[in-house]
C-alpha cells in the first residue's frame, strides 16, 4: 500500500507521547497516577519500536515490544503492590506526604 | 491522502489527547479510563504498523490485564481526598519545561528525516508466524528468563501484600 506516512511521523508522535509520560510524572501528586505516566513511558517505547521494525523490515522490534508488555505486566503488579502496602501503613497515596524510607 | 493516512491521524491526535487527559484528570478512575482508551488508539497504530501479534497483545495485556488491575487498586484504596487537590504551580510549570525540553531536543534530531536501513529482505508483516518462530528460535533463553521473571514477581506480590509486612 502506497502512503505518505514515513518513519519520523511515526517517531514524532512517539516522542510527543513520551514527552507527555515525563510530563505527568512530575506535575502528578498521586503515585498511581504517576505509575499511569510511566505506562504511557513504555507504550512510547514500544511504538518507536514496532515503527523501526516495520521500515527496516526486521521483526526483532516487534519481539522486544513482546518482551517490554511482559516486564511492564510485572513491574505494574510488583509497583501496586508496593502502593497498596503503603497505604495501609500511611493511610494516603500521595507521594508529598511519603518523605521518609523507612516504613 | 488515502484511508491508511486518514487513520494514522485520527488515531496519533486521538491518544495523544487521551494521554494529555490522563495527566490532568482530577479523578484517578478517570485517568485510568482515558488509559484504557489510549492503548486502545495505541494498538490501532500497531494495526497501521501491520505489528497484529503485538496489537492483540496489547488489547490483551494492557487494556484487559493491568488496566483491571489499576482500577481494582484505585477501587481498593478509596482516595477520595486527592479529587480536590490543586496541582501545585512549582510542579506545573517544572514538567512543562522538561517535557518541552525533550520535544525541543526531538525537533532537533529530527529535522533530518531518519533512513530506514531496509536490512531485512523479506516483506514484513507482524503475524503471528513471523513473530512467534524467531522468538522461540533466536530469543528462547530471553523468554525463559521473563518467565522466571514473572515468577519472581508473583512471589513479591504475594509477600508484599501479606497482611503484616515485616
Amino acid at each position: 500500500m502506497t502512503t505518505a506516512i514515513t518513519l519520523n511521523d511515526y517517531l514524532i508522535v512517539s516522542g510527543l507521547l513520551f514527552a507527555l509520560g515525563i510530563a505527568g510524572i512530575i506535575i502528578r501528586r498521586n503515585a498511581l497516577v504517576i505509575y499511569m505516566a510511566l505506562e504511557i513511558n513504555l507504550n512510547a517505547a514500544n511504538l518507536a519500536l514496532v515503527a523501526f521494525s516495520k521500515f527496516n523490515k526486521l521483526v526483532d522490534g516487534q519481539i522486544l515490544a513482546f518482551f517490554i508488555i511482559a516486564i511492564a505486566a510485572a513491574e505494574v503488579a510488583v509497583g501496586l503492590a508496593i502502593i497498596v502496602a503503603l497505604y495501609r501503613r500511611k493511610q494516603t497515596v500521595s507521594v508529598d506526604e511519603l518523605t521518609t524510607m523507612r516504613l | 491522502m488515502n484511508v491508511h493516512d486518514i487513520l494514522f491521524y485520527c488515531f496519533s491526535i486521538a491518544m495523544l489527547v487521551c494521554g494529555f487527559l490522563v495527566i490532568f484528570s482530577r479523578n484517578p478512575v478517570a485517568s485510568a479510563l482515558f488509559l484504557v482508551l489510549l492503548f486502545v488508539f495505541l494498538a490501532g497504530l500497531f494495526v497501521l504498523l501491520e505489528a497484529f501479534f503485538i496489537a492483540a497483545i496489547q488489547v490483551l495485556v494492557y487494556a484487559g490485564a493491568v488496566m483491571v488491575l489499576f482500577l481494582f487498586v484505585i477501587m481498593l484504596l478509596d482516595i477520595k481526598a486527592s479529587e480536590r487537590r490543586k496541582f501545585r504551580a512549582l510542579g506545573v510549570a517544572g514538567g512543562i519545561a522538561v517535557a518541552a525540553a525533550f520535544v525541543w531536543e526531538l525537533k532537533i534530531i529530527l529535522a533530518r528525516p531518519i533512513k530506514p536501513l531496509s536490512v531485512g529482505s523479506q516483506e514484513l508483516r507482524g503475524g503471528l508466524e513471523q513473530v512467534v518462530k524467531p522468538l522461540f528460535a533466536n530469543y528462547m533463553l530471553p523468554f525463559e528468563v521473563t518467565a522466571l521473571l514473572l515468577l519472581v514477581a508473583m512471589i513479591g506480590v504475594v509477600l508484599l501484600s501479606r497482611k503484616e509486612l515485616k
